[in-house]
């Protein structure tokens, strides 16, 4: 059993840390699929925020009474049935938003994200920190998708949330808004993200190095006696 | 034995509990869901036959097709949903059509999965708006890179060919579907 960590950080691991998209590489499907506009990506990671805050919850709770042979097929059909109930309310409430992200709304059900956090975390954890670690996970989705929606947006279609913030000048640059456009902005945000905690580690390896060396020479001294 | 009936148990009841309240939400949101399709389909009418005042479903025919009447109730026209197979997936036309069914009168495009930033030009009015009183008698043609000199011609879109003949040939396969079945009396 791991050391319990506060609940803060419960909440807050999943900003960064442990990021679903870039740090987890989750949920990857609806990832590329719907951040054409950082609108959709928004409207997209609510959506599975709201599956996954509510199936951790129900599942935090009944996690001592499911039989470990049938957990997978439980979950699914918790998940399935949260899933179910965004649908319908998007297609009654928000019928817009619900065409243009069309069928990737059902596909949330097998969005990996939401069946590990059940698995690794709100199957052997207090519905309260379930419910932590689900808001945490959903709104590191979110900044993921924004980000990512957003530029795609800004360079695909020259708008940001639908206002115009490229001038008429700039030529949109389609592939962004193709598939080939998702993958380029995921593999150059991750590579740069990932460019930049290398750096950081290396640096705070160099000073933890000099401070080292400054130290008085006694304790080598010591060291070579030894 | 006892393993077997908790888990039989287990998720029996889970998906009790899920399909119940499914059930209830659904019967909520069923009711909308419904009003917001017709609610498109009306915006889509009144788009492509911008005289028309009313409208009333044709009963006679197998597929949705619909009258539209002007303010005094005489019929203006029809309004055609027809579908068909575009670039990338299914194109979902509204083609508006003069009662003697040899005019355009404007088409709406209602569902499409063409690529953004090329076929989505169907879409525009520069594409678009060439069907606006477009004679489709015996049928709609195009051609392509050059402006269109005939009264029943379209001229296709600079990098979305296939996109626009994909139109065209909804907008000639649902005419002559409704031809056929008014030359039998069918919709009358």
């Amino acid at each position: 059993m791991k050391k319990q960590v506060s609940l803060f950080t419960e909440y807050t691991k999943g900003l960064w840390d442990q990021n679903p998209v870039f740090k987890q590489v989750l949920g990857m499907c609806p990832a590329l699929a719907v951040t054409v506009s950082a609108m959709n990506g928004i409207a997209m990671a609510l959506a599975t925020t709201f599956v996954l805050t509510f199936s951790s919850l129900i599942i935090s709770l009944i996690r001592k009474l499911i039989p470990t042979q049938v957990r997978i097929a439980s979950y699914i059909v918790i998940i399935a049935t949260f899933v179910t109930v965004v649908d319908l309310v998007m297609r009654a409430q928000f019928p817009e938003l619900s065409k243009e992200l069309g069928p990737y709304i059902p596909l949330i059900v097998v969005n990996c994200l939401i069946l590990g956090r059940q698995e690794a975390f709100s199957s052997k954890n207090t519905p309260l920190r379930a419910v932590l670690d689900a808001l945490g996970m959903g709104t590191g989705f979110m900044i993921a998708l924004a980000s990512l929606g957003g530029i795609r947006e800004i360079l695909g279609s020259r708008t940001l949330l639908g206002v115009q913030v490229m001038p008429d000048a700039f030529d949109p640059w389609l592939v962004m808004i193709l598939p080939a456009g998702a993958f380029l902005t995921l593999g150059l945000m991750m590579g740069g993200l990932n460019q930049m905690v290398l750096r950081k580690k290396t640096r705070e390896e160099r000073e933890l190095a000099a401070r080292h060396l400054q130290k008085p020479k006694m304790s080598l001294e010591h060291g070579q006696e030894a | 034995m006892k393993t077997i009936l908790g888990m039989l148990v287990t998720l029996s009841l889970i998906g009790v509990v899920s399909g119940g309240g499914l059930a209830m939400l659904s019967s909520w949101a069923d009711p909308l869901i419904a009003a917001n399709k017709k609610a498109d389909t009306e915006r889509a009418i009144f788009q492509v036959q911008p005289d028309a005042k009313n409208y009333e479903k044709v009963e006679t025919v197998s597929y949705e097709l619909y009258r539209v009447l002007d303010a005094t109730g005489n019929a203006v026209g029809y309004a055609l949903p027809w579908e068909g197979n575009g670039f990338q997936g299914n194109i979902r036309l509204m083609v508006g059509v003069t009662s003697d069914l040899m005019t355009i009168t404007a088409i709406e495009v209602l569902e499409q999965v063409e690529t953004p930033g090329l076929g989505t030009k169907i879409m525009e009015d520069p594409f678009r708006g060439q069907f606006n009183g477009l004679v489709a008698d015996p049928q709609v043609d195009w051609v392509k890179g050059a402006p269109a000199t005939k009264e029943n011609q379209v001229e296709t879109i600079t990098g979305a060919t296939i996109s626009s003949k994909a139109i065209v040939a909804i907008v000639n396969d649902g005419m002559t579907n409704l031809r056929n079945d008014m030359k039998e009396g069918g919709a009358q």
